[in-house]
């Protein structure tokens, strides 16, 4: 392309689209979160496949344009001049076989054009080959688990939005619903490469800022990937119905400078092998409090669970009783009910925290302590 | 043949076994189009509490996994409970008339294929009402597996609707085929016929096509649900996405099965009020044609992000991208049918324009979403959900309120209230726009699909899109009532009954006699 105009095919797209920019302020994109609001546009990319993306919807959305003013002047047109009650007589034609050729040549024409480009971003997006490190993203219900290949971290997503948000009990923060526990940190600047499954049924994990979208399968591994350029936090949402709480399992991906990665991923590594540490109450609670954010949709952000349906925690037998009982319900799910087995997806102080938790909270006031040590032990 | 069949029964037998019995092509449109019209509220109840969800952001009225028993019921039937019953119902009233026949080629499976409906649709309403055991089908209308296999006992009953649904269709679609090429007048050839006969001769193959393999598809549910098959799960061998394929072979060329009859509609009416031949006749049966054919070839546009090779997902963008050309002939040969005519705007005719310039909005946002890079930002966003309103809402339902409003003259014989049918036109027309345009927006802007609740700055569109979407709802209340009162009375309509008028459907008195063309008439 570029050899027979003067602009690249890339230059030319972009000029349409900085053109259209300037000419329709609607076309201009905005960022997530609350400033967004009234928006007519994609939002505001931080990548080059993002880019890519937003130049060639502009593109088609003026072709669009153009061709539907054109075409429908004319029947607007004749709406008022070809009427019986301006005394318009009918003529007779009924066909015309030039004219059906070309209009099904020209607009072929157009279709050819604006393949073209579509047909060049498509293949850019598909070329995951020169990946600097490795992300594997499974899609659960209803939260998201990062796994970094390259460094052996890994932790789950889940959505911090107070119940009482939700539910109208509380005003709702300014990013209600977009909000999560542990986000996916990146570095910028870095092509990355995404691994995707899923635990249960179809998720599919989408970031508009990044320009990538993908279905997450149980049972196959999808492959996408990113480059972002600029530092900042962007958050997206699942993009497949997956059961009651598909609108409450959002992606945050926070961006940062090499080094900051590379201290955040030291951090994430102590914290993993703190297995063999011993931790103090107000360390257990706090974390175990996040932790505990995936268990409310059934067990409920009071404790109470769900009458009938889904039993309490506050002041029950289990919580309170032995506490082998509690991590192994936890660990081991109770088969036929809804209950999972948080063996595999939780590590050792995540489940050592959420179980000191939940027998300290809710009004169950044990006083016990779990240690990471505990459920290591209990897991030979 | 007449003399044999008035000894067969009474001429006008009456009470409630003359509807349970009928046989009647007149009667069974009449069913049809009246099991379409109650569906049309039920769904539009469902729409209703939908958007009164999205009024706000927050968890208002409903629990999430009632809203998505709404949004799953909401489409299946108006898909398959409003749509195909209505053009159904317009099929056998019009058909038979338009060709010059008696009636259809298979009257009393032509009965059978309608009661069935009714016995569907109350299985398929009755999982409401099943909430202990996880209440109606929730998973979509698209039933994706392996989120439709953790559904209760609902699902189980929706399979068993969707399969009496499919037979009923098939053998609709049968009998249509067989009406058409057997019993047309002599003289009247095929390129003689209406358009609204060829687009449905169509849509009867595209039936007969895609009917069986939906089928195919929900009984791999079940099995893999109840029977210890592992179709769509990887544990087992399986696939997931084997059932996407299989479902969106049927998907696709089921929306055009939902628009071709539309289509046919149109290019009754714009010739008529604009008192010109409709433009290109040829050139439309051959553009429905290429539709159809295309149709069959396009499917994975709607699995674009679910992880394809990348030739795979260039050839069904070229494929998608392919269908604006035949679609674009249709729309210029309207287009062209009005120029230079000499127009009037009766309710059919306001309708039929209407259709035109909204439903190739649908067209154009449907373009943008076949170019697969884009469409990584739109799947599964409001954006989707925008561009096929505006293709089934304005495109379907607008031709159908269009094909009433032409047709309820002939066949009760009265004129129906002119001011009024124009009231329900603008107030319709008005309120879907304000309902579906913003929608565009929320889609672009990040807005998913099929979510109860949504983050701050989607706001302000959902709040039009509601207010927008309870209107278009109280102005279907003033469609009931205009029918209503133009099948008890009205102003005398006449044989032709529209100045610009063709066809032999037009040659009959209004209302149209319970046996028409006992004797079939020449057609020059």
């Amino acid at each position: 392309m570029s050899s027979i105009f003067p602009v690249s095919s890339d230059g030319l797209l972009r000029l349409i689209s900085d053109v259209g920019l300037v000419l329709l302020p609607g076309l201009a994109s905005a960022d997530y979160g609350p400033s967004a609001d009234w928006g007519l546009n994609l939002q505001r990319p931080v990548t080059e496949i993002a880019r890519d993306i937003l130049d060639l919807h502009n593109l088609i959305l003026i072709i669009c344009a153009i061709i539907f003013v054109v075409v429908f002047s004319l029947m607007f047109y004749a709406l008022f001049a070809h009427r019986k009650s301006r005394g318009h007589k009918a003529a007779t034609f009924h066909e015309n076989s030039m004219l059906e050729v070309v209009w099904t040549i020209i607009p072929f024409a157009i279709l050819v054009g604006m393949a073209i480009p579509s047909t060049a971003t498509l293949l850019r997006m598909d070329d995951v080959t020169g990946s600097d490190m490795t992300v594997k993203i499974t899609g659960y219900q209803w939260k998201w688990r990062y796994d970094y290949l390259d460094y052996n971290v890994g932790f789950f997503s889940v959505l911090s939005t107070p119940r009482e948000q939700i539910e109208n009990q509380a005003d709702k923060g300014e990013l209600y619903l977009l909000e999560v526990d542990n986000p996916l940190v990146l570095p910028v600047g870095k092509k990355v490469r995404f691994l995707l499954t899923a635990n249960d049924v179809i998720h599919s994990w989408w970031v508009p800022q990044l320009g990538v979208k993908k279905d997450t399968v149980p049972g196959f591994i999808n492959e996408t990937w990113t480059r972002i350029d600029e530092p900042g936090t962007y958050r997206g949402q699942c993009a497949e119905l997956c059961g009651k709480d598909h609108g409450f399992m959002p992606i945050v991906v926070k961006a940062v400078s090499d080094q900051e990665f590379a201290a955040w991923v030291q951090q994430q590594k102590e914290l993993m092998a703190a297995a063999d540490k011993t931790w103090g109450m107000e360390e257990l609670m706090n974390r175990g409090k996040t932790v505990n954010n995936q268990c409310i949709a059934c067990h409920r952000p009071t404790g109470q669970g769900v009458l009938g349906v889904f039993p309490a925690i506050a002041g029950s037998k289990i919580a309170t009783g032995p506490i082998e009982e509690h991590l192994k319900i936890v660990m081991d799910g109770k088969p036929g009910t809804a209950m999972q087995a948080f063996a595999e997806q939780l590590n050792d102080l995540d489940i050592a925290a959420v179980v000191t938790y939940q027998r300290n909270a809710f009004g169950n006031n044990t006083g016990d302590l779990v240690q990471p040590s505990q459920v290591k032990g209990l897991r030979e | 043949m007449a003399t044999a069949a008035s000894t067969y029964h009474e001429e006008h037998p009456g009470g409630i076994t003359r509807w349970l019995f009928t046989t009647n092509h007149k009667d069974i449109g009449t069913l049809y189009l009246w099991l379409a019209l109650i569906m049309f509220f039920v769904g539009g109840a469902m729409a209703l509490i939908i958007r009164a969800e999205l009024f706000q952001p927050g968890l208002q009225i409903v629990d999430p996994h009632f809203f998505n028993q709404m949004t799953t019921m909401h489409a299946l039937i108006m898909v398959f409970g409003v749509v195909m019953p209505a053009f159904v119902g317009f099929a056998n009233w019009q058909i038979p008339m338009m060709i010059g026949a008696p009636d259809m080629a298979l009257p009393r499976m032509n009965n059978w294929s309608f009661w069935i409906l009714p016995f569907a649709f109350t299985l398929l309403s009755s999982t409401l009402f099943m909430q202990g055991q996880g209440g109606a089908p929730a998973a979509g209308w698209t039933f994706y597996p392996p989120l439709t296999v953790q559904g209760g006992i609902g699902t189980d009953f929706a399979i068993l609707s969707i399969h009496m649904l499919g037979i009923s269709s098939v053998l609709g679609a049968i009998n249509i085929i067989a009406t058409i090429l057997n019993m047309r007048a002599p003289g009247m050839t095929l390129m003689k016929m209406p358009l609204f006969v060829w687009t449905w001769l169509i849509t009867a193959y595209l039936l007969l096509a895609v009917m069986p393999v939906l089928a195919g598809a929900v009984t791999m549910l079940l099995t893999d649900r109840h029977f210890g098959t592992s179709f769509f799960d990887a544990a087992g061998g399986g696939d997931p996405v084997l059932f996407q394929h299989v479902f969106w072979f049927f998907g696709h060329p089921e929306v055009y099965i939902l628009i071709l009859p539309a289509f046919g509609i149109a290019s009754q009416i714009i010739p008529t009020f604009s008192r010109k031949p409709l433009f290109g006749n040829d050139s439309m049966v051959y553009a429905t044609a290429s539709i159809a054919f295309l149709s069959f070839l396009v499917w994975a546009h709607h699995m674009f992000t679910v992880g394809m090779p990348v030739g795979g997902m260039l050839f069904f963008m070229y494929a998608t991208m392919l269908i604006a050309v035949p679609i674009g002939v249709k729309v210029f040969n309207w287009i062209a049918t009005m120029w230079r005519g000499s127009m009037t705007f009766e309710t059919p005719m306001l309708f039929a324009v209407a259709f035109v310039f909204l439903f190739t909005i649908g067209g154009l946002s449907g373009l943008m979403l076949a170019i697969v890079p884009a469409d990584f930002q739109y799947h599964d966003t409001y954006f989707v959900v925008a561009h096929f309103h505006y293709a089934l809402v304005s495109g379907s339902i607008f031709t159908i309120f269009a094909g009433a409003y032409y047709w309820l003259p002939k066949w009760t014989g009265h004129m129906y209230n002119e001011t009024l049918g124009k009231w329900h036109f603008w107030l319709t027309v008005i309120a879907f726009n304000i309902t579906f345009f913003p929608q565009h927006f929320l889609g672009l802007a990040g807005m998913p699909r099929r979510i109860p609740d949504y983050a701050l700055q989607f706001t302000e569109f959902n709040q039009i899109s509601t207010i927008g979407s309870f209107v278009l709802s109280a102005a279907q209340l003033l469609f009931l009532y205009i029918v209503v009162q133009t099948i008890r009375g009205g102003n005398k309509a006449t044989t032709q009954v529209w100045e610009g008028a063709e066809g032999l459907e037009w040659t009959v008195p209004s209302p149209a006699p319970y046996h028409t063309f006992a004797t079939p008439p020449k057609v020059s």
